[in-house]
């Protein structure tokens, strides 16, 4: 902050402070004895008249006291504008401090594990209970704690891969994220209603649950036209797209007609965020390892 | 010592009507907080429909007893305590009841836009800008009667509850407005002036301050009268309300920046926030003491006028939230309270054992005299409500108590492995039977609220009850 600001806050941090502290004295200075007396300041209000007892004791030390600790703990802190503080501390310095004794403490844990490739570690059985840890607390929010997902997040334990279920595509996924992006009508923006009701029946006739046969058929055309560019002329997916596979009666997004139609209608984004630089590459190790054994 | 008016009278309708609508919205908004209590424990009563669902009944909740039964106890009091402490009648009539049909316009537009879903995301200002327009139009008003009413005022001094009254309405209009600005972009939705860190520190210094002043500085002034009253005694010492008050709002509006300890909110702001806080102790500790210490020489009127129990249990409860949030400011001891039930059983400590309390003390000394009568109905039902008060607010502190230290521990549990040793929902899981006994002292809270009612509607329809405007010098 610029000078002027600096000194704004300082100015009205110890202002406060000190014109309580002023306040407090010249109110005590101003009494004319120590003890509690019957005597009334004059006053009467609805009948309600004020003593002019003096402040209690034990009250004042308390308030000085406390006083006292504000003035040490901003010598000691920031608090006035630009002055740091004679510690230093900041609370970025301090998360970094933690972070680092973590690090120092647990490292060697994690170190040993994180070369080790992803295949033989899922064999491990140390490596993937800290693993189950890591994703029950990283992981299981949107995934579930057993990893079976819900509506939106896929099921991990299944041989469904939306991204690939090899190990290095697991790290990807883990380390940089993904990003789903199915744009509404696909690739078709003038799609009508019609054809919509169409493509619908055709999705659901990959796995044999079709509405209408007729509407199925005509919606060959439709899917060539709208969605074979991401989903393949076989409605299998492509895998480097993210693009799932519609014939295997696995869905993200639920199996009925009315969500296939607003997943058509209105497309679906989603994202996998991005692990790296809120866990360590060899936690990403493990945790890759424990999601890999859940279907291997 | 003044000179009396015998002709004047004071305009007791207004404050028998907010009377009536502090017991109606404590109900409607206790009853609230029950039911997203039970939800909490029970989630299928969420019944899978919007608008019953607990995103949108909490905010309800919060708004019906802040801002419905809080408010109305406030205006109720402030309008009974300025007339009778100043020796005159509110300027206007027609104002004061121009706030009463305002400000009970404006809860019915909260229970009806708030489950619909219009919300501006901003906790206890989640009212949409028409609604705020509102609110700051009837604020001005009120601002208007009460410190015209003081202008015109037959004593020399002002007395001290109308200081903090005074505090409390100039603050809530000057937080009200700067907090919810905001550009409209259609009728019900509107976006915030304010951007990142910038809004989330001007949403907490509303926030914390609309429980400094609203919750706070406006229940003292009811407690610098009701208090003396009821007991018939002086006030304990003129000195130190003097220091507490000047000292309590100089430091309260600096304190909202500890609802953002180890955020992107800059290190200097936080630490002025902290200590702010930590002084803060002192100060609200004084209103307590002047409170207590008034009772000094008429301890023995505990045993036998269940109202003077209910001021002083109240005061008990501010004595240990007032303590307890200065120690939760603590940036060691927030990291370990932020974010759990914890901080919830803090605001209920303060709400039901504070607010709610004063607020029904304050009621059941009013009632009586707004119906020319001697006394409430049923002294027996106060002392029934009392105790179901006490034990409701007990019960619902030491659960959440037990759950937030509960969760604040689990949650930063560490296995050797420096992996964490809960996951979230077994935090969740292990917190059911503190969400359970939390929706206990709530029924049993609310239980009380409800002899409250009959204890009131019997009292107004007595056969000698009658709603008149009364004489200043009559007896109070």
């Amino acid at each position: 902050m610029s000078t002027f600001w600096s000194i704004w806050v300082s100015v009205i941090v110890l202002g406060t402070v000190f014109g309580c502290w002023w306040l407090l004295h010249a109110t005590r200075k101003s009494q004319t004895t120590d003890v509690e007396t019957e005597r009334t300041v004059g006053h009467s209000f609805d009948g309600i008249e004020e003593y002019d007892n003096p402040l209690p004791k034990w009250w004042f030390y308390l308030y000085v006291s406390t006083c006292v600790f504000a003035l040490g703990y901003l010598a000691l802190y920031p608090g006035l504008g630009n002055f740091n503080g004679l510690l230093n501390w900041t609370s970025a310095n301090q998360w970094e401090a933690e972070v680092a004794a973590a690090d120092e403490k647990y490292g060697e844990i994690y170190a040993q594990y994180g070369q080790t490739p992803v295949v033989e570690l899922a064999q491990d059985e140390d490596a993937l209970k800290i693993g189950q840890r890591l994703f029950a607390n990283n992981c299981a929010v949107c995934h579930g704690s057993a990893a079976r997902g819900q509506v939106g997040f896929p099921n991990l334990t299944d041989d469904d891969w939306l991204w690939g279920g090899t190990p290095e595509a697991i790290l990807q996924t883990l380390h940089n994220g993904r990003m789903g992006n199915m744009p509404a009508k696909g690739v078709m923006p003038n799609m009508t209603n019609e054809q919509v009701d169409q493509v619908v029946n055709y999705v659901l006739s990959f796995s044999g649950r079709e509405k209408d046969a007729a509407a199925a058929e005509a919606g060959k055309a439709v899917f060539a036209q709208g969605c074979v560019a991401c989903h393949g002329p076989e409605g299998k997916g492509i895998e480097a797209m993210g693009a799932p596979n519609l014939t295997d009666n696995v869905w993200l997004y639920g199996s009925n007609y009315e969500w296939i139609k607003e997943t058509v209608l209105h497309g679906r984004q989603n994202e996998m965020p991005a692990q790296s630089g809120r866990l360590s590459s060899d936690q990403i190790q493990i945790l890759a390892a424990y999601v890999y054994s859940l279907s291997n | 010592m003044s000179t009396q008016n015998p002709n004047l009278t004071y305009n007791y309708k207004v404050v028998r009507q907010f009377a009536i609508m502090t017991v109606v919205w404590g109900i409607v908004g206790m009853a609230l907080g029950v039911l997203i209590a039970a939800q909490l424990v029970w989630p299928s009563l969420n019944l899978d429909l919007p608008f019953t669902h607990f995103g949108r009944l909490r905010p309800l909740h919060t708004n019906a007893v802040i801002f419905g039964f809080g408010g109305s106890a406030l205006f109720a009091t402030s309008y009974y305590v300025v007339q009778r402490t100043c020796q005159a009648r509110l300027i206007s009539d027609k104002l004061a009841a121009f706030t009463f049909w305002g400000w009970t316009a404006i809860i019915v537009a909260a229970a009806i836009t708030l489950p619909l879903g219009l919300t501006s995301t901003k906790e206890y200002a989640e009212l949409e800008w028409p609604i705020d327009i509102a609110i700051a139009v009837v604020w001005v008003t009120y601002a208007l009667v009460f410190f015209g009413t003081i202008m015109k005022r037959s004593t020399p001094h002002i007395y001290v509850a109308n200081w903090f009254y005074g505090a409390f309405i100039i603050t809530i209009a000057v937080l009200h407005i700067g907090n919810n600005l905001a550009l409209p972009v259609s009728a019900f939705k509107s976006y915030s002036a304010y951007a990142g860190v910038t809004d989330a520190m001007m949403q907490w210094w509303y926030g914390h301050n609309a429980v400094g002043f609203f919750l706070t500085a406006g229940f003292l002034g009811m407690m610098y009268y009701f208090v003396p009253k009821q007991a018939g005694r002086p006030v304990y010492s003129y000195r130190l309300s003097i220091v507490h008050f000047w000292a309590l709002i100089a430091t309260y509006v600096w304190a909202g920046g500890h609802h953002l300890h180890y955020s992107a909110l800059p290190d200097w702001a936080q630490t002025a926030s902290m200590i702010m806080s930590l002084i803060l102790l002192a100060p609200s500790w004084g209103g307590m003491i002047n409170g207590m210490m008034t009772l000094s020489g008429a301890w023995h009127k505990l045993r036998t006028d269940p109202i003077l129990r209910f001021l002083v249990v109240s005061l008990s409860f501010y004595g240990m939230s007032t303590f307890e949030g200065p120690m939760m400011s603590i940036k060691t001891v927030n990291a370990l309270s932020h974010n759990t039930d914890w901080t919830v059983g803090h605001v209920h400590s303060g709400a039901l054992g504070w607010v709610a309390m004063i607020s029904i003390g304050a009621i059941y000394h009013l009632i009586p005299k707004l119906w020319g009568l001697k006394e409430m109905y049923s002294t027996s039902m106060i002392n029934v409500h009392f105790w179901l008060a006490t034990v409701g607010t007990v019960l619902y502190i030491v659960a959440m108590w037990v759950n937030g230290i509960m969760q604040g521990l689990m949650w930063r549990a560490v296995n050797d492995d420096g992996t964490l040793t809960y996951s979230f929902v077994e935090s969740l899981e292990a917190s059911y039977p503190g969400y359970f006994v939390r929706f206990l002292g709530g029924v049993i809270f609310l239980s009380g609220m409800l002899f409250m009612a009959y204890n009131v509607y019997m009292t107004v329809r007595q056969k000698e009850a009658a709603a008149q405007d009364n004489a200043a010098i009559q007896a109070a």
